[in-house]
């Protein structure tokens, strides 16, 4: 019964993976934003916090850019839910005598692993144009908290997406989600000084938590603390998780 | 051709109904499908048949009423349900950016058919829908027929005690429809796997099924053998049986989101 679950949560990973890796346009267009942000924000903005005394912007910036690409592939990996909907392949899972949390967590692994892959790849490239690495062993944990960031938000993505029949919606949805969660998470400006009411928002958004550890891990400073961080950022992620099950098990199709 | 029919029901329908707002698909239907039995489950389009399915295969959560299969409530332990039937939907599941042997291996790992077994089945389901040779193509270059060849290949590869076949044969040639009639035979006769299917091709219904009912707005107007039914009505086939009762009428597609998806796949191209 055990190793029925499991295989079934591998099965729907490796679809997943298959899906993304035979489709190269979207493995490509999908890191042209976090770049673009990481030349165009660390070059643009990092002689202006050099002279506010900060030191180096890029070092600051990367571990936001690297949350950016992993909330951004994870939330819209949502759309394979909407897609296998419209195509008809969402009943072929619906009726597999499985439960409904190893269909939430095959998905959900899915999306978070190819977020995680992207975030992997934003921080190589980083590494190319000035980024340093404070500790090289604590890059593992980094990871760590990038493949959990990933689960969260994957698992957000496709809770949110089970709840929806079409495309349009859901992006609109995105939209008005992703960039308040990207903007209001300390992922580009440093979250001293900043008024109360802003920092209390900061404070409610899981991924400054992310942001925070992440920074901790490979810059050495940090907000949260680094305790805190892993905290708040696993227990989000079990609750989406439980709770995107529990959506699975109520979809009528 | 049937086969023998043994007492025990192993679907039973009880006071079902399925209401989309003020539009009522299903309306307190009950019968019972006993054990071994090729039923066939008839209507014209839009009468409830695939709202009925959907309800009994637990996609569709009904508005009142109850589903057993094999003694297990479909409502309480959906799960459970799922484990005894498999199900093959009028409309296309199939995933498009996989292979059609990724697409029966995806499958047989989900219902957990054991590895050699399944790598078995899925050479002898691909040899006979005459896929073999496109065994390594993605689905999204098969032509509709291949497709439904298939979804057929996949709907039989775990052996489960039910097998729901909604609308199995449209749009396939004559020697696929054999060849699947037959196939479904032999897992009827061999591992006494219930068939409960519809279709608009009455002949089939005269040369495969035993059991018949038919559903017309809702509600359930006529069921028995094939035998009784062309008895009562005066008639030699099950087509004239069947345009007897429901009418030379011709429907529109009711309610069912059927049609809708069908036009926002259309869109998505």
């Amino acid at each position: 019964m055990f190793t029925q679950e499991l295989n079934a949560v591998y099965i729907l990973w490796l679809r997943q993976i298959k899906r993304y890796y035979r489709a190269r346009s979207r493995v490509i267009g999908s890191f042209a934003q976090p770049l673009l942000f990481l030349f165009a924000l660390g070059y643009g903005l990092g002689p202006v916090y050099a002279q506010a005394g900060k030191g180096n912007y890029i070092d600051f910036l990367v571990p936001g850019i690297i949350s950016m690409s992993i909330i951004f592939s994870g939330m819209f990996s949502g759309l394979a839910v909407i897609w296998d909907r419209q195509f008809g392949f969402l009943r072929e899972t619906l009726v597999a005598p499985v439960s409904r949390l190893s269909i939430m967590l095959g998905r959900t692994l899915g999306g978070a692993t190819i977020a995680f892959g992207q975030g992997v790849f934003i921080f190589i490239v980083s590494l190319f144009i000035g980024f340093h690495v404070q500790n090289w062993i604590l890059v593992i944990p980094a990871f760590i908290m990038m493949f959990l960031i990933a689960i969260l938000f994957t698992a957000l993505g496709t809770g949110m997406a089970s709840r929806l029949e079409d495309i349009q919606g859901f992006q609109f949805i995105m939209n008005f989600l992703l960039m308040p969660l990207f903007f209001l998470s300390g992922a580009l400006f440093p979250l001293t000084n900043i008024p109360t009411v802003l920092m209390y928002i900061v404070a409610f958004n899981p991924l400054s938590y992310g942001v925070d550890a992440l920074r901790a891990l490979l810059v050495g400073t940090t907000q949260f603390g680094i305790g805190m961080d892993f905290v708040v950022v696993t227990s989000v992620a079990i609750v989406f998780m439980v709770l995107g099950a529990y959506l699975f098990s109520t979809i009528e199709a | 051709m049937w086969s023998t029919v043994s007492a025990s029901p192993i679907i039973e329908v009880i006071h079902l109904s399925k209401n989309f707002g003020e539009f009522s698909a299903v309306n307190d239907i009950s019968f019972s499908v006993p054990k071994g039995e090729i039923y066939a489950f008839l209507g014209p389009n839009g009468a409830g048949k695939s709202t009925t399915i959907k309800m009994l295969t637990t996609l569709l959560r009904p508005t009142k009423g109850g589903v057993r299969i094999c003694d297990v409530d479909v409502l309480q332990h959906p799960s459970e349900a799922r484990r005894l039937f498999s199900v093959m939907f009028q409309e296309p599941s199939l995933d498009d950016e996989l292979t059609a042997y990724e697409n029966l291996e995806f499958h047989g790992v989900l219902y957990g058919v054991p590895r050699a077994l399944r790598h078995e089945r899925i050479d002898e389901l691909l040899e006979m829908v005459e896929l073999a040779d496109r065994r390594h193509h993605m689905v999204k270059g098969f032509s509709g027929g291949m497709k439904r060849r298939l979804e057929i290949a996949r709907g039989l590869l775990h052996h489960p005690r039910i097998l729901f076949l909604d609308e199995p044969t449209v749009g396939l040639d004559p020697q696929t429809r054999n060849h699947l009639w037959e196939y479904v035979h032999v897992l009827n006769k061999s591992e006494s796997i219930t068939v409960f299917f519809t279709t608009h091709y009455l002949d089939e219904v005269d040369q495969h099924a035993h059991l018949v009912s038919i559903i017309d707005h809702g509600v359930i107007i006529a069921d028995g053998t094939v035998d009784s039914i062309k008895k009562e009505t005066h008639t030699d086939t099950m087509e004239s049986a069947y345009l007897s009762l429901t009418g030379k009428m011709i429907r529109e597609e009711g309610g069912d989101n059927s049609n809708r998806s069908r036009i926002m796949r259309a869109f998505a191209k």
